[in-house]
C-alpha cells in the first residue's frame, strides 16, 4: 500500500500539524518508505495470538479516594503562554 | 580525575578526602572545558549543582551517609525537574521550566546525589543519533566527527568524556544501549516496570524505562539500587521487594549459560563488531560459561512492530504541547484550529512529525486492526521467542548494534537506515525484559564497539554479575577517549 | 404519512467521589479557576494517571443495581482529540471492554410499564470548561473539572417519545441519587442527557438516520428538545428532503436544535488502549463487598410497598421517586400502621405544601414521625380530615407534638354524643323550615342541617356520627 499526499494531509489535520503541499509531497516519500518497512509484519499470520499491551500481565493497582493534591495554580501559570483570572487562555472556543 | 568509579568516589567522600561541593566543582570544570566541543549538556546550573552538594556535605557531616551520597550525576532532560529547564531536546519545551521532580529525580536527591546539569538527547527521545535534539547535535567523545547514538546520546558522551561519573537515561528502542554501545561505557535498561515513569517525559509508555549509565556494571547496579522502587504514582510500576542489585557482582560465572541468537550473527552485522562480541564469548567461557545457540524467529520483525507500536503511543501522548498550558505557543495564529497547528508545526522537529503522523495513521479509522492490532500480535509471538529462549539459557548476549558509532549527518536523511540501527536493542523493550551494553573492543577507526546481554525479567542481578565478572578480566570499559583525558 | 420515533439516550453522570478518577485533586464544585487541577488534571509532561476506587465501585453498583453483566476485566482506552478543555489531548475512557454491559430500567409511562434495555455503562473522565466571556476575543479555560469522574450510561435505541426518554431519564437519575453514585444535580451538569433522535414511517424496519441533541441538562429541556427535533425531521422528510447524520445543540431560548457538526466534520478518535493503565479486574470478593453496600432498589421497593402497604402501583411508583420519599413515606406509613392512608397524606397535603414553599422531601418541617401521628389520629377518630389540616399546620410552623397542638388549639373531634345530641336538637330547634322541608322530602334540607351542626360544633362533630344521629332524629 501506499500513502497518497491526501493521506499525509489527512493526518496532519488530525494530528494538528501544518503541513504546505510541498511538506505533504515531501513527508510522503519518507513515510512511503518507513511503511514498506512496516509492511513486512503485516503478511505474517497472528490468527489465535492475542495482543500484548503490556509487558508484565498485571491487573491496575487503585488509589483509596482521597482528595491529596494542593493548589498549586501560581506555579503551574507561572509557565502558561497566557492567562487572565486564574484561566488559560485560548483563542475563541466556538462550539 | 583520579578516581571515577562510583565506588571509588563514594569511598574518597566518606573518608573526608574530598567534599561533594569539590568534586562537583571538578566535574563542572571538567564540563566548562570539554561540553563546547561535545554538547552533551542543555542546561547547566553551577548554583544549583553546588547549591546541592554543599546539602550533601552537611548531611556527610552529619554522619547520614547513603552509599552514594554526594556523588554527583547527569540527568538526562527527559526527566521533569523541580526548577530547572526540562526541554526534552525540543523546541517545543524550550522554556518548560519543571514545576515538580520525576520519582528518579526523587530517588537521586534522596540518595543525597547532586545534579551536574541535564544532558542533551534526541527530540522527544525519538532518533538514534542525537541528531534530532533542538539544541544541536552530541559528538561522540571518541571522535567528534561521529555521533554519540541515540536518544540518550548527551548521557553517554559526558561519561565517555568523564564529565560526569555516571547519568541517567531512558531507553524505548534501544535509547540506553546503542549510545553505550557506540560511546564506549556501560549502560542498562531495567525490566518494565521497575523504575517509575512518573514525571519522565513519555515517548512510547508500554516501552519506556528509565536506567543507569556509567562506565562500568557495578556502578550501574549501585545506580540501579538508588533508581529502582515502587512509585504508586504509576500504574505501571511493579510492587516488588527492593533489591541489591550488587549482590551477585562477585559470583563465579561456571555453569552459566549463555545464548546466542543465530538471529542476531546473521546479515547486516559489521565483521568488526561481529569479531568483538565473539572474542567477549570466548573471555566468558574463560571464566566457566557454557554457550547455548538459541532462535529468536520473531525478532526480525521487531523494527516493523515498533515502529507501529512506538509512534501510535508518541502521537497521543505528544498531544498534550498544544500552546496551552505550557511550553511554546506559535507566535502568530489566527483561530484556535491556526494556533494549534502552527505551534505543534513550529514546536516539533521534523522526525518527531514524522512519528506523530505515522502513528496518527495507524490508528486512524480503518487502519487499526492491520497495523496496531497486528503488531501487538507480533509483540506477544517476539516475547515468546525470549519466554523459550530462556528455559535453555540463563542469558542471552549478542551485539548492540549492528556497527559501530557513524558519521554526523551519514543517516539523518535516511530515517529508515537510521531504524536499523535498533534493530538488535528493541525486541527486550517489546518484550519488557532487561537488557544491557558493555563495552568489549574498538574497531579499526578506533571507535567503540558494544555487547549485549538480554535477562529474564527481572534478573538485573544475574546481567550485571555476567558483566561484571567480564569487566574484571577485560579493560575496555576503562579506556578513555584520547585528547580528552 | 404515519412516523414512529425512535430514540436512545446516553447519559453522563458525575459520580460521587471525593477526589478524581486519576489524580488526588478535589472534585468539589465551585471552586476558584484551576485551583483543583492539579499537574496530572493540566496533564504536565511527564505526569501519569491512577484510577481511583470509588470510581471503579460506583460503576460496579451501578451495574449491580441494573441487572447487568459486570466485565470482569474490563480496560481504558485513549479517545483522541484536540479541544482547549481536554489537556492531554486525548480522553481516557472505555470502547471495546466497558465495565458494565446490558442490563435493564423499568419505567412508568402514564399507567403503563415498559422496560428499556441498557447497552453499556463506562468509565471515563470528564473535560474542563471554556468560559467564552470575552478576554480581548479570547476563551478562558477552567480545568477544575477535568477528570470528575463519569459513568457514561448508554441506552438501547428503544423509547418511543419524548413522554418515555424523560421517564427513563427520571427513572436513571432516581436510581443512581438512589444508590449514592451520583448527587444529581443537573444545574451543576452531574447528570447530563445526550439524546439519539430518528423517525421513520411506522412498520419500517430500518431506523431512520439519527441526530444526536448533545448535553440537555434538565428534563423540560430534554422533552422540548426531542419534541422539536422530532417535528423538524418529519417535516424536513415530508417536504422531500434527507437527514444527515449530525450533532445538534438545543437552543432553550428559541426552542429549536441547531447544527453542531455534520458527519464529515466527525473526529477520527483513533481510540486504542491506554498504555499507561492496566486492565481492571474485578473479582468475586470484590463484588460481593460492594453488592453488600447497596440499599434496597426502588424496584423493590415498589413491589414491597404494594403488597406490604397496599398502595396502588402508581403510588408505589410515586413513593419511590427519590429515597428520601420512599423513606420518609415508610416512617410515616410505621407510625400510624395505616400506608393507604400515609400515602394519601404524603402524596397530597405533604407534597403539595412542601411544592408551595419549594422544599424537598429531606427539608420538610414535619417529621415524617410527627404525620404518622396524625395519621393515627385521624384513624382513631380523633380528628375528621378538616381538623388534620389544621393540626398539620400547626406541625408545619413548628408548633409541637400531634396531641399537644389538638389540645392547645382545640381541635379534638367532639366524642362525648350527649353534647352532639344537644348541639343537634338546637340546630332542629332553630331551623324549623328546613326540618319541615326534609320531613315532607326534600333531601337537600339534609345537607343544609349537617352544614348548621357542623358549624355549631366549630368543625369538632364527627361528621359521621352527626349524619347518623341527625337522621335518625328527624325520621324517629
Amino acid at each position: 500500500m501506499s500513502l497518497t499526499t491526501d493521506d499525509v494531509k489527512r493526518i496532519a489535520r488530525l494530528a494538528r500539524i501544518e503541513t504546505s503541499d510541498a511538506e505533504a509531497q515531501a513527508t510522503q516519500t519518507q513515510l512511503n518508505s518507513i511503511f514498506d518497512l512496516i509492511a513486512t509484519m503485516q503478511a505474517v499470520d497472528t490468527s489465535g495470538v492475542s495482543p500484548m499491551a503490556h509487558a508484565q500481565e498485571v491487573y491496575q493497582r487503585l488509589r483509596p479516594d482521597v482528595a491529596t493534591e494542593t493548589d498549586r495554580r501560581a506555579a503551574f501559570q507561572a509557565i502558561a503562554p497566557a492567562v487572565e483570572n486564574g484561566l488559560y487562555l485560548v483563542p475563541k472556543v466556538i462550539d | 580525575m583520579s578516581a571515577t568509579s562510583l565506588t571509588a568516589l563514594a569511598a574518597q567522600l566518606k573518608a573526608k578526602q574530598v567534599s561533594s561541593r569539590e568534586l562537583a566543582q571538578q566535574y563542572l570544570d571538567r564540563i566548562a572545558a570539554l561540553n563546547p566541543s561535545i554538547n552533551a549538556f542543555i542546561t547547566l546550573d553551577t548554583e544549583k549543582t553546588l547549591l546541592e552538594a554543599a546539602a550533601a556535605d552537611a548531611l556527610i557531616a552529619a554522619g547520614q551517609a547513603g552509599p552514594l551520597i554526594g556523588v554527583p550525576i547527569a540527568h538526562k532532560d527527559i526527566f521533569c525537574t523541580d526548577g530547572w529547564l526540562t526541554t526534552c531536546g525540543s523546541k517545543m519545551l524550550h522554556n518548560f521550566v519543571a514545576p515538580y521532580d520525576a520519582h528518579v529525580i526523587q530517588q537521586f536527591k534522596a540518595a543525597g546525589m547532586p545534579s551536574l546539569g541535564k544532558t542533551n538527547m534526541d527530540e522527544f527521545a525519538m532518533g538514534s543519533s542525537n541528531e534530532t535534539s533542538y539544541f544541536g547535535a552530541v559528538k561522540n567523545p571518541w571522535n567528534t566527527a561521529y555521533v554519540p547514538g541515540g536518544s540518550s546520546g548527551g548521557a553517554a558522551a559526558c561519561v565517555a568524556a568523564r564529565m560526569a561519573p555516571a547519568a541517567t537515561g531512558t531507553d524505548t528502542g534501544g535509547s540506553i544501549r546503542q549510545p553505550a554501545a557506540l560511546c564506549g561505557i556501560t549502560g542498562l535498561k531495567p525490566t518494565y516496570g521497575l523504575v517509575s515513569r512518573y514525571g519522565m517525559i513519555a515517548f512510547a509508555s508500554s516501552l519506556d524505562q528509565a536506567g543507569p549509565m556509567a562506565p562500568s556494571a557495578e556502578d550501574c547496579a549501585l545506580l540501579l539500587n538508588v533508581m529502582t522502587g515502587f512509585d504508586p504514582k504509576d500504574s505501571t510500576c511493579l510492587e516488588r521487594d527492593k533489591e541489591d542489585y550488587t549482590r551477585d557482582l562477585d559470583k563465579p560465572l561456571s555453569g552459566l549459560r549463555v545464548g546466542l541468537p543465530k538471529e542476531f550473527f546473521a546479515e547486516g552485522l559489521n565483521n568488526e563488531v561481529a569479531a568483538a562480541v565473539e572474542a567477549a564469548v570466548s573471555e566468558l567461557k574463560k571464566l566457566g560459561a557454557t554457550t547455548v545457540e538459541i532462535s529468536l524467529a520473531n525478532s526480525k520483525l521487531a523494527i516493523p512492530v515498533y515502529y507501529v507500536l512506538a509512534p501510535a503511543e508518541a502521537s497521543s501522548n505528544l498531544s498534550r504541547f498544544d500552546g496551552v498550558r505550557y511550553g511554546y505557543r506559535a507566535p502568530e495564529y489566527g483561530n484556535l484550529d491556526d494556533m494549534y497547528c502552527k505551534t505543534r508545526a513550529q514546536g516539533f522537529g521534523a522526525e518527531v512529525k514524522r512519528r506523530i503522523l505515522i502513528g496518527a495513521y495507524v490508528l486512524s479509522h480503518g487502519y487499526y486492526d492491520a497495523y496496531y492490532l497486528q503488531a501487538q500480535k507480533i509483540r506477544r509471538l517476539i516475547a515468546e521467542d525470549f519466554n523459550a529462549a530462556f528455559k535453555t539459557c540463563d542469558v542471552i548476549l549478542g551485539p548492540t548494534a549492528p556497527g559501530t558509532a557513524f558519521k554526523l549527518g551519514e543517516k539523518s536523511d535516511d530515517p529508515v537506515e537510521m531504524y536499523l540501527n535498533d534493530l538488535y536493542t528493541i525486541p527486550a523493550n517489546l518484550a519488557g525484559l532487561p537488557g544491557m551494553s558493555l563495552p568489549c573492543g574498538f574497531d579499526g577507526k578506533g571507535l567503540p564497539i558494544g555487547l549485549q546481554l538480554v535477562g529474564d525479567y527481572f534478573s538485573e542481578a544475574k546481567m550485571l554479575n555476567v558483566a561484571h565478572q567480564y569487566q574484571r578480566v577485560t579493560d575496555w570499559h576503562t579506556r578513555q577517549p584520547e585528547g580528552l583525558k | 404519512m404515519k412516523w414512529e420515533t425512535v430514540i436512545g439516550l446516553e447519559v453522563h453522570t458525575q459520580l460521587a467521589t471525593r477526589s478524581k478518577i486519576f489524580s488526588g485533586s478535589s472534585t468539589a464544585f465551585g471552586a476558584a479557576p484551576n485551583t483543583q487541577a492539579s499537574a496530572v488534571d493540566i496533564a504536565l509532561p511527564g505526569v501519569l494517571p491512577v484510577l481511583n476506587k470509588s470510581a471503579v465501585e460506583c460503576a460496579i453498583k451501578f451495574g449491580l443495581a441494573i441487572g447487568a453483566t459486570l466485565n470482569r476485566i474490563n480496560v481504558f482506552d485513549r479517545k483522541n482529540y484536540f479541544y482547549p478543555d481536554l489537556p492531554k489531548g486525548y480522553q481516557i475512557s472505555q470502547l471495546a471492554k466497558p465495565i458494565v454491559e446490558g442490563g435493564a430500567l423499568t419505567i412508568q409511562v402514564g399507567d403503563s410499564e415498559r422496560t428499556i434495555n441498557l447497552t453499556r455503562a463506562h468509565m471515563e473522565e470528564d473535560a474542563g470548561k471554556s468560559l467564552h466571556e470575552d478576554f480581548h476575543g479570547m476563551s478562558g479555560i477552567d480545568l477544575n473539572r477535568a477528570g470528575t469522574p463519569l459513568l457514561e450510561i448508554v441506552s438501547e435505541p428503544e423509547m418511543r417519545s419524548s413522554a418515555e426518554a424523560v421517564a427513563y431519564a427520571r427513572a436513571l437519575h432516581t436510581l443512581v441519587t438512589w444508590i449514592g453514585i451520583c448527587d444529581g444535580n443537573m444545574q451543576e451538569g452531574s447528570f447530563r442527557v445526550d439524546a439519539n433522535v430518528s423517525v421513520r414511517p411506522v412498520g419500517q424496519a430500518e431506523f431512520g438516520t439519527r441526530r444526536e441533541i448533545k448535553n440537555l441538562n434538565s428534563f423540560k429541556f430534554l422533552q422540548q428538545a426531542i419534541d422539536y427535533e422530532v417535528r423538524w425531521q418529519i417535516e424536513t422528510l415530508e417536504d422531500g428532503g434527507r437527514i444527515e447524520q449530525a450533532t445538534v445543540l438545543f437552543d432553550p431560548d428559541s426552542g429549536e436544535t441547531r447544527m453542531m457538526r455534520s458527519k464529515e466534520d466527525a473526529h477520527d478518535y483513533r481510540y486504542f488502549p491506554d498504555p499507561d493503565l492496566l486492565p481492571v479486574k474485578l473479582d468475586e470478593d470484590w463484588i460481593e463487598q460492594v453488592r453488600a453496600t447497596l440499599p434496597e432498589l426502588p424496584a423493590a421497593m415498589q413491589a414491597r410497598f404494594q403488597s406490604e402497604y397496599g398502595v396502588s402501583p402508581y403510588d408505589a411508583a410515586v413513593l419511590t421517586g427519590s429515597r428520601a420519599l420512599a423513606d420518609y413515606f415508610e416512617a410515616a406509613a410505621k407510625a400510624c400502621g395505616q400506608g393507604k392512608l400515609a400515602a394519601n397524606w404524603v402524596m397530597g397535603e405533604l407534597s403539595a405544601a412542601l411544592n408551595k414553599a419549594d422544599l424537598g422531601i429531606e427539608q420538610s418541617p414535619v417529621s415524617a414521625a410527627h404525620l404518622g401521628a396524625l395519621i393515627a389520629r385521624i384513624h382513631d377518630g380523633t380528628l375528621s380530615g378538616k381538623l388534620a389540616k389544621q393540626v398539620f399546620e400547626g406541625l408545619w410552623e413548628g408548633a409541637g407534638e400531634v396531641d399537644a397542638i389538638i389540645e392547645a388549639r382545640g381541635l379534638k373531634q367532639m366524642s362525648d354524643s350527649g353534647e352532639l345530641e344537644k348541639i343537634i336538637d338546637e340546630v332542629m330547634a332553630a331551623n324549623a323550615k328546613s326540618v319541615e322541608e326534609f320531613r315532607s322530602g326534600k333531601e337537600k334540607a339534609f345537607n343544609a342541617l349537617v352544614g348548621q351542626v357542623m358549624k355549631a360544633s366549630k368543625g369538632k362533630a364527627n361528621p359521621a356520627q352527626v349524619n347518623e344521629s341527625l337522621r335518625k332524629k328527624l325520621t324517629g
